[in-house]
This record gives C-alpha cells, sequence and structure tokens, in this order.
C-alpha cells in the first residue's frame, strides 16, 4: 500500500463516520432550514414597505407632488383614489390603507390608524411646504408652475476627486452571510479535527493506527477527510442559500456575482480550514481528555473569533475600513475577514492574491509544526503535555 | 524457516533521567512462542513499542530475517497494545476491516478475514454492534481479532491474558499456538507465570530494562540449586541438618524442603531419612517460573 492509500483509507473513514453522525446531519439541516428561512423573512418583511396613502378627490393633485418628496427622503408610496372622506377614514381603520389624506385639499389633514410613519411625515412636511408656497405665489400673482420647474432644477454639482465604491446592501448582507458561514464551518470542522485527535488518543486505538501508518499520514487523513465533509456542508448550504435568495427574489443580484461569492468561500473555506485545523490537530494532540480540547485550542480559537468579531463589526458601517483591509491580508485573520470583504466587492485584486499567497505559504509551515507536536504528544496520555516538550522531544 | 527469525538487538532507551531499556537484546524463532515476563516497569512495554515502530529507540535495532524492520515489514505484525485501543463508536465488523486495509489488505479479502477471525473468536453475533457496547471480554476478543485479522508473520502482543475469562484464556492460547505452528514468531508479555511456563518455548526474564534470563523454562532450572521434598513422619526436627552440602528450607509437620548443593548426594539423605523410620515421598521438586522469576528479581534487589 503506498502512502496515498494509507491517507485515502483514513479520510475515507473520518468521512463515513461523519456523514452518518447525527450532530452533522442535524446541523446541516438546522443551517439549510436557517438560510432557506432568512429569505423567506427578507421577502416578507420586504414586501411590506410600501405605503399606501389614500387621497379623496379633492386632493387629488397633491399625489404628484407626495410621489416626488416620497422619493427624495427614500420612502416607497403608493397613492389611490377614494370617493370621499368617509370612505378613506375606514379603509385606514380596516387597514387596507396606511394613511389617507382628506379635506378640501388647502391644507394637508392625514388620517392615520394610530401614528404616522416618520418617511411618510417627511414627504407630508414637503408637500404641506410646498402647498403653502404654491399658496403665497399665487396671491403675489406668480405662476407656481414656473418656480417649481425653477427649483428643480437649481442643484449642487459634486466633482469626486476619487470614485468611491459603491456598496448596496445586498453586497454588504452578502458579505455577512459569507463571514458568518466561514465562522461556524472553521469553528466546528476545526474543532471537530481536534476533537478527533483526542477520541484516538482517549481510546488509545492510536497506538495501533501508528504502529501501521506515519503519523503524519494518519494527520493528512483526518484533516482531508473532515475538510471534504465540512466542505459538502458548506456547499449545500450556500447553494441552497443562494438559491432560496434568488428564487424568493431577496437576492438581486446577478447569478454571476453570487456564484463568485460561492467560489470565493469555498477557496477561503479550504484554506482557512487547512490552516486551523492543522493547528487545532496539533494543540488537540497535546491533551488526553475531550473535556480538555476546548482548553488547549483556545488560543487558536481566539484567532478565528477575533477575526470574525472585527470583521462583523466593523465592517457592515464602514466597508472600507482601513484597520480591517489591512487584517483581512495578514494570514491568521484573513481567513475570516477576506472572505466577507470579497462578498462585498471592491477588494482590490492585488489584495485578494497577496492574502491568498501569505496563506498558502504558511501552511507548510504549520503543517512541519503541528507535525511535530503530534509525533512528540500523540502516544503520551495522562496530563497534558506542556507545548515546549512537545516541540523540543526528540 | 530459520531466516524468519525477529531479533531485538542491543537496544537502549531513556526518558529523561530514567533508563527504560539497557542494551535490551533477545530474539524470537520462528514458529516459537517467547514469554516476557517482568516486573511493573521493567521494560517490557516499552520493547514492543520500539518493536512496532510506535517509539524510537535510543540505540538498537530491531531485524525481522535479518533486516532492519521497516514500516512495510510492520504491516506484517499483529500488534496488541497494552492499553487496548479501538474506535468506541465504530462497529466490531467495519473496524476489523478498516484495520486489515490499513494493513495492506483489499476490501475483500478484509471481509473475509474479519468473517473468519470474528467466528474464530467468538463475537461473530456482535459484528453490527458499537465496541462500547461489548463487554471488556469480548472488546478483549476484538482487540485480538484486531491484531490477528492481517494475517499477520509476527505476532507481539503486550498482555494478551490481562482480563479474560478462563473460556478466553483457552481459546486465545489455542490461537496463539496455532499461528505459532504456522512459523509464526509469537512474543507476547505476561504476569500470569503459570500460563507462561505452561505456553511458552522459550521465557526472557526482563528487569530494570535489561534481559537477565533468556531460555526455554528447564534451561532456566538448571542453573538453580536441586530441591528435595521429603516426608517422613518419625524424622525429628534438624534431622538433616548434619548432610554435607545440605540446607534445610523448610520443615512443616512430616515434610522437609531440602536444598542441595553441588556437593551434596542424594542418596546419603535418603539413607538418613530411612534412618529415621518410614519414608513417604522423596522427590526432587522442580522450581516452578514463578519462583524462578521471583529469584531472579530479589537477586537484582539485593545487588
Amino acid at each position: 500500500m503506498n502512502v496515498w492509500g494509507a491517507i485515502r483509507l483514513v479520510a475515507g473513514r473520518e468521512i463515513s463516520t461523519k456523514l452518518r453522525s447525527k450532530a452533522y446531519l442535524i446541523s446541516t439541516l438546522v443551517l439549510v432550514i436557517a438560510f432557506v428561512a432568512f429569505a423567506v423573512i427578507m421577502k416578507l418583511v420586504g414586501g411590506s414597505t410600501a405605503t399606501t396613502v389614500g387621497l379623496t378627490p379633492a386632493n387629488a393633485a397633491l399625489a404628484a407632488p407626495l410621489q416626488a418628496s416620497a422619493k427624495t427622503v427614500g420612502a416607497t408610496i403608493e397613492t389611490r383614489q377614494v370617493p370621499d372622506d368617509a370612505t378613506a377614514r375606514s379603509d385606514v381603520s380596516g387597514g387596507s390603507l396606511d394613511a389617507a389624506l382628506t379635506g378640501d385639499g388647502t391644507r394637508v389633514q392625514v388620517v392615520v390608524k394610530k401614528d404616522l410613519d416618520d418617511n411618510l411625515r417627511s414627504a407630508l412636511n414637503v408637500v404641506a411646504g410646498q402647498l403653502a408656497l404654491n399658496q403665497q405665489i399665487t396671491g403675489l400673482g406668480g405662476n407656481p408652475a414656473q418656480v417649481d420647474a425653477a427649483v428643480a432644477q437649481a442643484g449642487i454639482d459634486v466633482q469626486p476627486l476619487e470614485q468611491p465604491h459603491q456598496y448596496n446592501g445586498q453586497q454588504l448582507a452578502l458579505g455577512i452571510i459569507a463571514g458568518v458561514l466561514i465562522y461556524l464551518s472553521l469553528l466546528l470542522n476545526g474543532q471537530g479535527v481536534a476533537q478527533g485527535v483526542v477520541e484516538e488518543k482517549t481510546s488509545r486505538v492510536v497506538e495501533l493506527l501508528l504502529a501501521t501508518i506515519r503519523p503524519w499520514q494518519l494527520l493528512a487523513g483526518k484533516v482531508l477527510g473532515i475538510g471534504a465533509v465540512g466542505l459538502l456542508q458548506m456547499a449545500v448550504i450556500g447553494v441552497v442559500g443562494i438559491v432560496a435568495g434568488l428564487a424568493t427574489g431577496v437576492l438581486t443580484i446577478s447569478v454571476s456575482a453570487a456564484a463568485g461569492t460561492v467560489i470565493w468561500l469555498i477557496v477561503w473555506y479550504l484554506l482557512g480550514f487547512l490552516m486551523y485545523s492543522i493547528v487545532f490537530a496539533g494543540l488537540g494532540a497535546l491533551v488526553s481528555r475531550q473535556e480538555e480540547v476546548s482548553g488547549a485550542v483556545g488560543p487558536a480559537l481566539m484567532l478565528v473569533i477575533a477575526g470574525y468579531v472585527i470583521g462583523i463589526s466593523v465592517l457592515p458601517s464602514d466597508p472600507g475600513s482601513r484597520l480591517v483591509e489591512i487584517l483581512s491580508v495578514i494570514p491568521v485573520f484573513s481567513p475570516t475577514i477576506m472572505p466577507m470583504r470579497l462578498a462585498m466587492g471592491s477588494v482590490p485584486a492585488w489584495e485578494a492574491g497577496l492574502s491568498v499567497l501569505l496563506v498558502v505559504l504558511l501552511i507548510p509551515a504549520l503543517v512541519w509544526l503541528s507535525a511535530r507536536i503530534y509525533r512528540n504528544a500523540v502516544l503520551r496520555t495522562g496530563a497534558k503535555v506542556r507545548l515546549r516538550d512537545a516541540l523540543t522531544a526528540a | 524457516m530459520a531466516d524468519r527469525l525477529l531479533e531485538i538487538d542491543g537496544l537502549s532507551k531513556r526518558y529523561g533521567q530514567t533508563v527504560a531499556l539497557r542494551q535490551m537484546s533477545f530474539d524470537v524463532r520462528a514458529g516459537e512462542l517467547f514469554g516476557f515476563v517482568g516486573s511493573n516497569g521493567a521494560g517490557k512495554t516499552t520493547a514492543m513499542r520500539i518493536a512496532l515502530g510506535v517509539l524510537a529507540a535510543d540505540e538498537g535495532t530491531v531485524r525481522w530475517a535479518g533486516e532492519p524492520v521497516t514500516l512495510d515489514t510492520r504491516r506484517h505484525i499483529g500488534y496488541m497494545p497494552e492499553e487496548r485501543g479501538l474506535y468506541p463508536k465504530m462497529k466490531v465488523g467495519e473496524q476489523l476491516t478498516y484495520l486489515a486495509r490499513l494493513h495492506g489488505m483489499s476490501a475483500a479479502a478484509a471481509r473475509t478475514s474479519v468473517a473468519t477471525w470474528t467466528e474464530r473468536l467468538g463475537v461473530a453475533h456482535r459484528s453490527d454492534d458499537e465496541v462500547q457496547k461489548l463487554s471488556l471480554g469480548n472488546q478483549q476478543r476484538v482487540q485480538l481479532a484486531a491484531a490477528l485479522v492481517h494475517d499477520p508473520q509476527i505476532l507481539v502482543l503486550d498482555e494478551p491474558f490481562s482480563g479474560l475469562d478462563p473460556v478466553a484464556v483457552d481459546v486465545m492460547s489455542e490461537v496463539l499456538r496455532e499461528k505459532a505452528a504456522t512459523g509464526v514468531p509469537v512474543v507476547f508479555s505476561s504476569h500470569q507465570l503459570d500460563l507462561v511456563e505452561r505456553l511458552c518455548d522459550r521465557v526472557g526474564i526482563v528487569r530494570s530494562g535489561q534481559m537477565v534470563a533468556c531460555g526455554s523454562v528447564d534451561e532456566l532450572r538448571a542453573g538453580g540449586a536441586v530441591r528435595v521434598i521429603v516426608e517422613a513422619p518419625d524424622a525429628p526436627p534438624g534431622w538433616a541438618g548434619q548432610i554435607p552440602g545440605v540446607k534445610v528450607l523448610t520443615q512443616q509437620g512430616n515434610r522437609t524442603e531440602l536444598e542441595l548443593g553441588d556437593d551434596a548426594d542424594d542418596q546419603k539423605v535418603l539413607a538418613t531419612a530411612l534412618a529415621t523410620g518410614p519414608v513417604h515421598e522423596f522427590a526432587r521438586r522442580r522450581p516452578s517460573l514463578t519462583e524462578l522469576f521471583r529469584n531472579v528479581v530479589t537477586q537484582g534487589e539485593n545487588r
């Protein structure tokens, strides 16, 4: 049996064990459901953002200015004709109208069920002001339409020296989801590797295995096996999530942009997983009991969490943050931060390339280091092996 | 057959200040059952782990058929570690198949072999159960199956009999004899010295990381003094004390146990005994392995 045969066997065992484990199936199912539910909820919430305003015949002329002013405050307003004040009142109390303009049309009178939506209030304030202005202009003998046209043409001319990147809400959301997915995946599968190492150590089966194959083969098989299963989980969740987003219409970015996000997600998952799981495996080998795993991998885990927390708390409000930009190229943080930035768009190609390159260069060093720790510590059961001892022992 | 020899040559191993093995050498011949005995911490497990390549020796080599043992050779060793180890949540059958395949067997051959050995060791009906659901005794049988399933050319078993019920001990002994009969060198460690004495062709006694006695039980006995048991009901206390070269070990009731030095004459002892009255028993007593072991170990401590 050659070297790869042994690694394939070990990886095969990990895959078949994991695919049949209830924890894995349940966590995948829960995440898939969460993503579909998220898309559906966004759809439901998004569908009710338009405000419907009823207009009595006396107020019909206000429809156009209301639409125009609503646009300037960023609200979507639909208008509907209602025959008289009484119908308007009953429609508002019945809920089919959000608000109704009643009265004789000389001033703005709004009927609402309880209170007036803030956006609508701003839009109506503008309309009311305009109404009063028009009345004054007419009183002074002017033509309100001419004045309106002149006002509409007046504007400011902005000349940006640098073209800022337009982040749209969709890309921000996609970035955050990418970040959450990578983070969860590193957390679940990275710890899975450490637990697998400790399981073999606790059950002492590792001695039987090491009498047949070399430590690094066992380590490589384990990392590749768990990584493949994690990748499958990630791909299923990512594809289902994006299909659900596109199907419900919540996600309106192009399919190619969505596919790009998934591909970058997979690339960074693989890099991040390889980098961290190798470290987790080495650290896991230091302890002999499952309860001690989290303590042993803690320091490395803190880096994953730190990257994620910084990314998720800074990026949504400040997508161009200089700090995040720098951190996203540093190997220990890049697996959590770079995919978020990539999903949001606007990452210069050289930054994307450099961050990948640095991780790729770091991985062989980590493999060497972890294999050394693993080889020296994995047969020493009992008390936790000190990192220094594991590194120095022959 | 003669070239299929497992040689442990001059192994030394230290853990920090502790010396675990000191120039340990012995060999196990083809078709031979070799018993490896010694107090706890004498170095048996360390020696076996080094033979399996699980540990690296500071000095010395392990050779199989004249060649240093490599990873490829190790695939042909059946190993039972002292610390029993199997995946607790993996099914017995799958687990054994996996281990057989790691040793280089094809999937089909592995399955056939698993069926044969689980049947032979009486755990075939538990093949689809997780290992952790089995009793300790049955886990032990699965562990032996794990050592045998890849049709090993060498067997290295650390304490294979510990924790077994008498029936399982018989099954295990029979299997080991059978493997030895096919020309496989079998080395196992045990604290059950009566069993080792009964089963083994040769025995090695280890003390503080060194092989202090090695050979067949008869050879080991040869070096010791001859002991004689005399049952003479009418003999007064101290009847044998004056015979040259004789040392009285015990005299309890009618029975006296004597140790005869090189210059002692057993006929003289018998004549002296007869002079006291009737003699119902006059027998040479062969020291058991337990006594030999105790001698060897205490000698070392007194040194």
